[in-house]
């Protein structure tokens, strides 16, 4: 009897190997018939332009890319590699940003009622607004659209931090903290030896949630302002009609939106603590 | 009159009642300790010990009343007052051992890393914990937990230690061995300790004096039962002193028959009870069974 793991691999392999096998019949080009003209067979088939690529044509395509992914040849033509990383560098600037702003200020919000009070209202209309709606604003004030669309990921991964901050905070055993007060730590002292650790994986559910949500809104965001990153990328690729392109930098954006969401949750075992 | 170690005088404690009147919990406590003593207090449920304690640790806030120690007027908690709490509250991402370190660095800034690790795991060993240094509270039984606290109020040396019932979550055995631990400790130490219990045996094995307290509302701190059993004493023989059953008897018929109206001196201290001399102001109505006596005692421990 394999051990549960082996079993849930061999399930996985067996799904992929049937989507893709079903994904590849439904793709298969029309059979170059007789009444193709000469010229339609010259131009590879009439409908080939409207086909979604078979997943041959997909891995291949990734092959090629991912055998030299940081090619550079000119502003419309770079290599994966370079366009992801662009994306991940805004997303982790604008993500540092609303860290630096979110854990100082829901740690106020969460020691101090007065400042959750006088605060809280802001918070709670400024959270529900896209972040993409901000991206005019940002761009007229900002006046450059790579710090626009850094901005656009700041205003979005803050909220899920600073709240989770706030909450974790707030809700510190009170034990915790007489203990802290029995040995006369001083404010700064409570806060980071006994607030922090004892917040930390609240804090660390927030900042999970806010990579997840950046890594959403970047490739919207770089859509729309263009220039350089997989968002742009994957629209690119979709105006040149290189749909096996797009379909490769979708299954990038996941994977690289995955090894985000590892790495925090790695960080969040770190902190993790059993009462 | 020379000023006693700890001195508290008039204290009270009023709450809201929820329907727009207030609620006195008990007041006008008055009472000393010397430096040294082991003092118990026992009382019925919610007639406000933990208050009284937690006033003491400077956790909580008296209506009126105030507490003085070393000459020295008590607000706010501070390292000359350790605490050990009923819930152990260690905090649950340090190992045992750093949990102490943590409270030896708090009370000692200027030691070094190395003296602080040593004298950290002398107060760990005294407990019997030496095996267990690298453990997270999670992996404790909660006796385990319960010696870290004890050994982690014991290591910062405080002035005066307030117990809240610490043993009140431990099985019969396990408490036995800890309160075993703790007389060996104590009589190591000598620190000044004050303690809440609702296990009149307990009581009588590690006090030199047991406060009783009346029924709530309005509770007071009624006597002070002296108890006249030399030291160093061990929980198996303690059994065969007759002032030992004499104690037991005179506490339990307090806590069922008399803590709804016993009432302290006029001038609001504990009235002062010496068994072994016969009792100055009341005595007990003896002619309880003994059956009696003993199912009340587990009714209280329980
Ligand atoms: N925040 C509060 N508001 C109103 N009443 C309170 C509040 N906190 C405590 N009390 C009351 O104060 C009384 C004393 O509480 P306390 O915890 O000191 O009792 P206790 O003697 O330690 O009881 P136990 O033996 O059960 O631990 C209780 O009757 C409780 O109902
Ligand atoms: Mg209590």
């Amino acid at each position: 009897m394999a051990s549960l793991n082996v079993r849930a691999a061999l399930l996985s392999v067996s799904f992929l190997i049937l989507a893709l096998g079903l994904w590849e019949m439904a793709t298969q080009p029309p059979e170059a018939d007789a009444a193709m003209t000469e010229y339609e067979r010259l131009m590879g088939g009439a409908d080939q332009e409207s086909r979604v690529p078979p997943p041959s044509e997909v891995i291949k395509l990734a092959w090629a890319e991912l055998s030299n992914p940081f090619y550079d040849a000119g502003a419309n033509d770079k290599g994966i590699g370079i366009q992801l990383a662009y994306s991940v560098y805004r997303v982790l600037t604008g993500y540092l940003a609303a860290m630096a702003i979110a854990l100082p200020v829901g740690f106020l919000i969460g020691m101090s009622p007065l400042m959750y009070k006088a605060l809280n209202p802001y918070i709670q209309v400024l959270r529900p607004i896209s972040p993409l709606a901000w991206m005019p604003l940002a761009l007229f004030i900002i006046q450059d659209s790579d710090a626009s669309a850094i901005f656009v990921i700041f205003i979005c991964s803050i909220w899920p931090m600073l709240l989770n901050t706030a909450f974790g905070v707030a809700n510190v055993r009170q034990d915790w903290v007489n203990v802290a007060r029995t040995h006369e730590l001083s404010p700064i002292k409570t806060a980071l030896t006994v607030i922090l650790p004892a917040a930390a994986p609240t804090i660390l559910t927030g900042m999970r949630i806010s990579i997840g949500i950046a890594w959403l809104v970047i490739v919207a965001a770089e859509m729309l302002v263009g220039g350089t990153g997989i968002g742009y990328y994957v629209w690119n690729e979709w105006n040149n009609l290189d749909l096996a392109s797009v379909i490769f930098s979708i299954l990038m954006i996941g994977v690289v939106g995955m090894l985000l969401d590892l790495a925090l949750g790695k960080a969040q075992k770190l902190v993790e603590y059993k009462e | 009159m020379s000023k006693s170690f700890l001195e508290v005088d008039g204290l009270s404690k009023v709450y809201p009642d929820g329907q727009g009147g207030e609620l006195t919990v008990f007041e006008d406590i008055r009472f000393a300790l010397e430096k040294g003593e082991f003092v118990c207090i026992i009382g019925h449920s919610g007639c406000g010990k933990s208050t009284i304690l937690n006033v003491l640790a400077g956790l909580d806030e008296a209506s009126a009343g105030n507490v003085v120690m070393n000459g020295k007027e008590v607000k706010g908690p501070g390292l000359e007052r350790g605490v050990v709490f009923q819930n152990y509250s260690l905090l649950p991402w340090k190992t045992a051992l750093n949990n102490i370190v943590f409270a030896v660095q708090a009370r000692w800034p200027k030691w070094s890393k190395e003296k602080v690790k040593v004298h950290s795991e002398r107060y760990l060993k005294m407990v019997g914990l030496d095996h267990a240094l690298n453990r997270k509270p999670s992996q404790l039984s909660g006796g385990m937990r319960q010696r870290v606290s004890i050994a982690r109020a014991f290591a910062t040396q405080p002035e005066l230690l307030l117990l809240d019932e610490p043993f009140g979550a431990l099985d019969a055995l396990t408490r036995g061995v800890i309160q075993d631990e703790l007389v060996k400790i104590w009589e190591e130490t000598r620190q000044t300790v004050f303690m809440i219990t609702h296990d009149v045996d307990e009581a009588i094995l590690l006090s030199d004096r047991i406060f009783l307290m009346s029924n709530g509302p309005n509770a007071r701190i009624a006597e002070s039962v002296k108890v006249d059993i030399h030291h160093p004493r061990a929980r198996a023989t303690i059994f065969q002193n007759p002032a030992y059953h004499k104690t037991r008897d005179y506490l339990v018929d307090f806590l069922v028959n008399r803590s709804g109206s016993a009432l302290p001196e006029k001038d609001g201290s504990p009235k002062v009870v010496e068994l072994a001399k016969g009792v100055t102001q009341s005595t007990p109505a003896s002619a309880e069974s003994e059956t009696e006596s003993e199912t009340a005692a587990r009714a209280v421990n329980a």
